[in-house]
Order: C-alpha cells, then sequence, then structure tokens
C-alpha cells in the first residue's frame, strides 16, 4: 500500500519536472486562482429556480463545487465551459435526472419556486413534469409521431378525451415547429423523422406536459447547423412561455439564444453575466481565456 | 503396427519436421543477416515443413483404411474353392464371420472344414502382411514429406502464403463436417419417413386422431392393424408446452425486468449466474424430480379438493419444463433489455414517468422483439425436450386438453418406438422417423422464426 502510494507521489513529481515543456500561455492559465465568489450577477429579483451552495459527488469525486445561482422566470440562461467542466452534470441536477445514477449524490439548497427539490417528501415525478429536459442525442421512442408527444400528457392524466389529447398534441407539435412536417404523417413512427425533426419532436415531447422550467442539454450537437438554427429560432420563441437553461458547447449559439451566461470551470461557477457583457468585456480572467479560444 | 500406434508415431515425425525447418530457416536466415531478411517467419516455414509431413501421410492413411478390410475379404472369398462361395449376401456373410472367429482363436480351428480353416489361415496372413506393410508405406510417405518440405526452405519460398491456403482449408473442412451431419441426419430422417409414408398414408398420420403403433410382427401373429395418428401426439406436445410457456414466459420476464431494471449491480452479479444454473440441471433430474415429487403432490392437492387427477399427469410434466426453460427467457430478456440505450430511459423519465411506467411503456415495448426471440427458443425447446415428458407424462395417447389427464408426446412416442427389439422396416419403427421429421420442421420453423425476429431487432439500434 505505503509502496504504491511512494510510486504515485514519485510519478506526480516526474510529473511536475515535465511542466516546463508545458506551453508558456496555458500554464499562466492553470496558475490563474479560481475567485472566491462568483463573479458577475448570479442572483437576480424573483427568480424561479434559487439555487444555493450545490455540491454534487460521483462517490468520492466532486464534481460541482458549491455554485449558487439564479435562474430568472422566462430567462434564457446558457452554461457554457470546457468538456467536464460539470455543466451537465449541475443541469441534470435540477430535476434530480441524477437520481438515476447511484453513486451520484446532491448536496445544498435547490427551490423551484418555494418547493424545495430535494426534499424527501417531494415526489419526483411532479417535479419533472414541472422540469423537463431535452437530451443531447434525439431520443424519440421507438413510437408513432403521435404516441411520442401524448407518452406525457397520459401518464399524466392531463387530457380526459381524444378530443382534448389530440389538441394537446398539435399545439406542442405546433409550438416545436414541427406541425406542418409531420401533420400528414402523425402515426408514422417517430424514429423515421430526420435528426433535427427528430430532437424538435423531442422539445414537442417536453413542452406537451406544459413544464415550467425547460433543461436543454446540448441539444444542437448532434444536428447540422441548418437543423439548429431552426432550434434556435425555437428556443427564443419558447423563451415566452417558459424558463430555459441550456447547456452549450458553441459559444455562438450561447451569444445568440441567452440573456444571461453562465461560464463553468473544472465543477466551479466562475463567472454569470448577461451575455453581451460575457462576450465582449467578461469580468474574469478564466472567462476571458474561454472565449477568445485559448483553452477549453 | 496399430493405427493408434502410428498416430503417435507421426506426432513425433511431425514435431521432428518442424524442429528441423524451424533449424533451418534460422540458418538461411543468419548470413542474410537476421530473419527480417526471409520471406516469412521461421514460424512458417517450420509450420509448412510439419503441415507437410503430416498430411499426405494422413491422407494414405484413410485411403487404405477404408479399402483394406474389403480387400483383404474377397481376396480370402476368392480363394475357398468355387462350390463352397454361397450366392446371396446373408450367407457370404455368414461364413466370413465364420472365417473371422477361426481367425482369432474363438472357434477351434478343427471343428470347422479343413478348407475353411485353411481360409482362416490365410485372412491372418493378409492380415499380418496389410498391417506390415501400412506400417513401412506411412512412414516412408510421412518422411518423404517432411523432407520435401524441409529441402524447399529457401529464403525466397512464400511459406507464409502456403500456410494460410492450408489451414483455411483445415477450417472449412471443419465446418463442412458440422454441415453434412446436419444434413446427413436429415436425409436419413427423410428418407426413412418417405418409407413410412409407403405403408401409411400422409393424410391419416398428419390428420388421424387414433394412435396405437401396436403391429404384428410376424404374419400369423393375432394384433391390430395400427393407428398411426399423429394429432394426439402432437396435442400432448402443444399442451404440455403451452403450460411450460405459461409458467416459463412470466416468471422468467419478470425476474429479467427485476435484475436488469431494478436490482443492484452486485445482487444482479450473483443472480443471473444462479439463475442460469437452472440451464445447466441435466433434463434427467428434472424428470425425476417431476415423477417423484412434482406428480405425486399435484395428484394429493387434486385429491383434497376433490379432483381426480392422474398420477401422470400433462401439468407436473409441464410445470417443471417450465422451470427447466426458465433461464432461457430470463436470460436473453435480460440482455436485451440492458440493450435498450438509456437515453430512451432518460427521455421516459424526464418526462415525469414512474420506474414502472417507464419500464412498461417504453422499455418493454423496445425489447419486445427481443424477448420474443428468447421466448420461441424456450418454445423451441420445450417441444424438443423429452426426458422429463418420459418419466412425468405418461404413455397414454390421449387426445384431450385438459392438463390433469396423462397425455403423451411426440418425443416419448420416439422414445418407445425406438428402445427394445426392433424390426427396422416395420411401420411401427418408421413411424419414429416420419415423427421425428415433423418434429424437426416444427422447431426449425420456430428457429427460424425467432432468429428473424432477433436480427430485425438488432437493426432498429444500429
Amino acid at each position: 500500500m505505503d509502496t504504491a502510494r511512494e510510486l504515485d507521489n514519485r510519478n506526480r513529481a516526474d510529473d511536475d519536472a515535465a511542466k516546463p515543456l508545458i506551453d508558456v500561455e496555458e500554464r499562466s492559465m492553470q496558475d490563474t486562482p479560481y475567485p472566491e465568489k462568483t463573479v458577475g450577477k448570479p442572483f437576480v429579483d424573483a427568480p424561479k429556480m434559487k439555487l444555493r451552495h450545490v455540491n454534487v459527488f460521483y462517490a468520492d469525486n466532486q464534481a460541482i463545487h458549491d455554485v449558487s445561482l439564479d435562474i430568472g422566470k422566462n430567462e434564457v440562461i446558457s452554461l457554457i465551459g470546457p468538456s467536464g467542466c460539470g455543466k451537465s452534470t449541475f443541469l441534470r441536477s435540477l430535476n434530480r435526472m441524477n437520481d438515476t445514477i447511484d453513486i451520484c449524490r446532491v448536496k445544498g439548497e435547490l427551490h423551484l419556486d418555494d418547493q424545495d427539490l430535494y426534499d424527501p417528501k417531494l415526489d419526483v415525478v411532479e417535479l419533472r413534469a414541472r422540469v423537463g429536459m431535452v437530451f443531447q442525442k434525439p431520443n424519440p421512442f421507438p413510437k408513432s409521431i403521435y404516441d411520442n408527444v401524448a407518452y406525457g400528457p397520459r401518464l399524466h392524466g392531463l387530457a380526459d378525451k381524444k378530443y382534448d389529447l389530440d389538441e394537446i398534441v398539435e399545439n406542442s407539435l405546433r409550438k416545436a415547429g414541427l406541425w406542418t412536417e409531420v401533420k400528414d404523417r402523425l402515426h408514422s413512427p417517430g424514429t423515421g423523422l430526420s435528426g433535427g425533426q427528430q430532437q424538435r419532436l423531442c422539445i414537442a415531447r417536453t413542452i406537451a406536459v406544459s413544464p415550467e422550467v425547460v433543461l436543454m442539454d446540448e441539444p444542437c450537437s448532434a444536428l447540422d447547423p441548418i437543423a439548429t438554427a431552426k432550434i434556435e429560432e425555437l428556443i427564443d420563441e419558447l423563451s415566452e412561455s417558459y424558463t430555459i437553461a441550456i447547456v452549450t458547447h458553441s459559444m455562438q449559439q450561447a451569444a445568440r439564444v441567452s440573456h444571461r451566461t453562465a461560464y463553468f470551470h473544472l465543477g466551479r461557477l466562475i463567472e454569470v453575466n448577461d451575455t453581451e457583457t460575457v462576450f465582449t468585456k467578461p469580468e474574469h480572467e478564466l472567462t476571458e481565456a474561454y472565449i477568445t479560444g485559448r483553452f477549453g | 503396427m496399430q493405427t493408434g500406434n502410428l498416430l503417435l508415431l507421426l506426432v513425433a515425425m511431425v514435431a521432428a519436421a518442424y524442429y528441423i525447418g524451424w533449424q533451418k530457416s534460422l540458418a538461411q536466415a543468419r548470413p542474410l543477416g537476421g530473419i527480417r531478411h526471409l520471406e516469412s517467419l521461421p514460424f512458417y516455414y517450420a509450420m509448412r515443413a510439419a503441415l507437410w509431413c503430416a498430411i499426405p501421410a494422413l491422407v494414405v492413411l484413410g485411403a487404405w483404411l477404408i479399402f483394406d478390410d474389403a480387400i483383404i475379404r474377397s481376396t480370402v472369398m476368392m480363394s475357398l474353392p468355387e462350390e463352397m462361395r454361397p450366392a446371396s449376401e446373408g450367407g457370404r456373410n455368414l461364413l466370413l464371420s465364420q472365417i473371422q472367429n477361426v481367425a482369432s482363436g474363438a472357434l477351434a480351428s478343427d471343428s470347422v472344414r479343413p478348407e475353411i480353416a485353411g481360409a482362416a489361415d490365410r485372412l491372418r496372413g493378409l492380415r499380418g502382411t496389410n498391417t506390415m506393410a501400412l506400417t513401412v508405406v506411412f512412414i516412408i510417405v510421412a518422411m518423404l514429406g517432411g523432407a520435401w518440405g524441409w529441402l524447399k526452405i529457401a529464403p525466397q519460398l512464400r511459406a507464409r502464403q502456403q500456410v494460410e491456403k492450408i489451414l483455411r482449408v483445415l477450417f472449412m473442412l471443419c465446418a463442412l463436417v458440422a454441415i453434412m451431419t446436419t444434413v446427413g441426419i436429415v436425409m436419413s430422417v427423410l428418407f426413412e419417413s418417405i418409407r413410412f409414408f409407403g405403408q401409411v398414408s400422409p393424410v391419416d398420420f398428419l390428420f388421424g386422431t387414433q394412435w396405437s403403433p401396436q403391429t404384428a410382427l410376424r404374419a400369423d401373429q393375432v394384433a391390430s392393424e395400427g393407428a398411426f395418428g399423429a394429432i394426439p401426439l402432437f396435442m400432448g406436445t402443444l399442451l404440455i408446452s403451452a403450460i411450460a410457456l405459461l409458467v416459463a414466459v412470466p416468471v422468467g420476464l419478470m425476474s429479467a425486468i427485476y435484475l436488469a431494471e431494478y436490482a443492484h449491480a452486485k445482487v444482479r452479479a450473483v443472480a443471473k449466474p444462479l439463475l442460469e444454473i437452472l440451464a445447466g440441471v441435466p433434463t434427467v433430474v428434472y424428470g425425476f424430480f417431476a415423477a417423484l415429487t412434482v406428480a405425486p403432490f399435484i395428484r394429493d392437492l387434486g385429491e383434497s379438493i376433490g379432483l381426480d387427477v392422474a398420477s401422470e399427469s400433462a401439468l407436473a410434466a409441464g410445470l417443471v419444463m417450465g422451470v427447466m426453460i426458465i433461464p432461457f427467457v430470463s436470460s436473453i430478456s435480460d440482455d436485451v433489455i440492458t440493450a435498450v440505450p438509456q437515453v430512451m430511459r432518460d427521455g421516459s423519465l424526464g418526462l415525469g414517468a414512474t420506474k414502472s411506467e417507464t419500464i412498461r411503456k417504453v422499455v418493454f415495448p423496445a425489447a419486445l422483439p427481443g424477448i420474443m426471440g428468447g421466448i420461441l427458443l424456450a418454445a423451441s425447446r420445450a417441444i424438443g425436450e423429452t426426458m422429463i415428458v418420459v418419466m412425468a407424462a405418461g404413455l397414454a395417447a390421449n387426445l384431450t386438453v385438459n392438463p390433469l389427464e396423462a397425455v403423451t408426446t411426440v418425443t416419448v412416442q420416439i422414445v418407445t418406438l425406438l428402445t427394445g427389439d426392433q424390426e427396422f422396416d416395420s411401420a411401427k419403427t418408421l413411424a419414429a422417423f416420419a415423427l421425428g421429421l415433423m418434429l424437426f420442421i416444427t422447431t426449425l420453423v420456430l428457429n427460424v422464426i425467432a432468429l428473424h425476429i432477433v436480427k430485425k431487432y438488432r437493426e432498429q439500434y444500429e
């Protein structure tokens, strides 16, 4: 055991010795200290979601370090940052999708309006109906387009009659900008659509249960530019009725669709500001380094 | 030398050929500056020499063993005086075995006619010469082959390509053995069935409702004509298989869902192999479990609630068979359920579905084709199962759907038709082949359907 640790230490010492080889610029970035507190404007008045001191662990690894953030009503907030910085993990904590991972633990105070998300008495099913999620890869069920959209409303008993259900399906597909493309083939399989259409179908499916918040985890990363443009347009329209948090790797996308932008770095929330501020005059060095493409 | 000893000798010679081939290729490489200047690695030169040593010798041995016995026999026969040679096939065989018995010493030579004793002497002599000749030829061929392989070793020799070619042929031959065996079995069953249908009309066989295969052995015997209606047997098979599937499908499926969706990884790691042990229990053990434990239990239980249950019932056999095929259903279902992508579950859970709703409405439908494949495989297994039904289901060919009565199955009847003293050209015996053919076609169709469904399922996620 001790020998193993000693060996490990020696390896680390070797790594340190190798450091001068690293590009000087990058090295100076790595030495930049994390801010004591998130810089910028993490808090807003009358937030939809109020998140304080959020820590997320995978077994013994801490993935999120003390993140505090507000998400305003009808706001589009984008979460950006290099790969592995914890933005998806953070997003999945907001509707407790992390519950499906055995080794994952979430600590802190997370509130949707006045509801504590991690209250043991809370029905997680009800929470997920209020906080919907769109995933990175389009994941329509292997069912018809109609059944995909009707899935949530049926589960939650939102429609008593066939007619009501038809209306919900049509409205959701219209909001997702897919109605005209699929109205003649509602009963053909959802998996037969193109990638971009599938993702819009997933958005329609999510908004069919009338959530208050929609979480999007890199919704365009598997799509081509035209499909991406359609989804971005859609996000803009949806922000009139929903609160949206979107994780993205594309800074242009963050700049185009969001009102505020949050920059994550290695599990820490470095800076939150109006999107324009983040992309024109970021307050923190790390944010600037990331958006100017010096790493990430 | 005996054939077995010859083969042992060949192994030694092949090893020697390999060794000298290896040495020679190294020796050839040395002046050139290392093995990188050879066309192939030394292994291929050595392998080539070894194959040259083994293959021609084995071909000679095989051909020799196929023909030598027939040649010796006919030589011995020809040496007998004209008037002693029997005309019929049967008579010749009798005479030959008499000669052989004298030659091996089982029959004293003074108890037979002098011509036969002389023939026996000749047979002994011929056999000795034959073995000697085979040994010599075999060793010479092996040595010549090995020497040829060794002589040809040169830096330019494309040994790798040649060895690859030979190995390809070897693998092909092995595959061919498996295929030819299957074809042979099917053919023999098919031809015997055709003979059977020459005696019993296919219409009577396929649509008759009476099964009593007892036919007269001799013309003067008083016995039934025999009835060969297969419907009671297939009904029995279907009844027992249906009971088995009624047990196996729900239990197997639900245990698969538990293992795949609910069980902790550690539980799953232990429980899944344990469940699969069920598939490793020999069917004969299931058989006596069914006959000695389950069947009496069911009969007693039936009596206590006033039901008349036969001591050998379809229910007992079906229940035990159901337990036996649980692992087929559960193991395959577990695999396909696990193969349903996590994003499907996430999508459903993200919409506020509970775990069981997600399983019922998303995971299960997505896995259904694969699960169907598993169930059909289990059904094929149930239909072809023999031991359990022989012991627990009975022999009476009742045409009934009452699971409390004794029924018989196709496999049981095949067993009873072919055990004991048999006459191989009677309709009774040939009926077994017809039944076997029908069973084979049934399970084949089920397997084809199962494979087709599984294949279709694969395409869905790739």
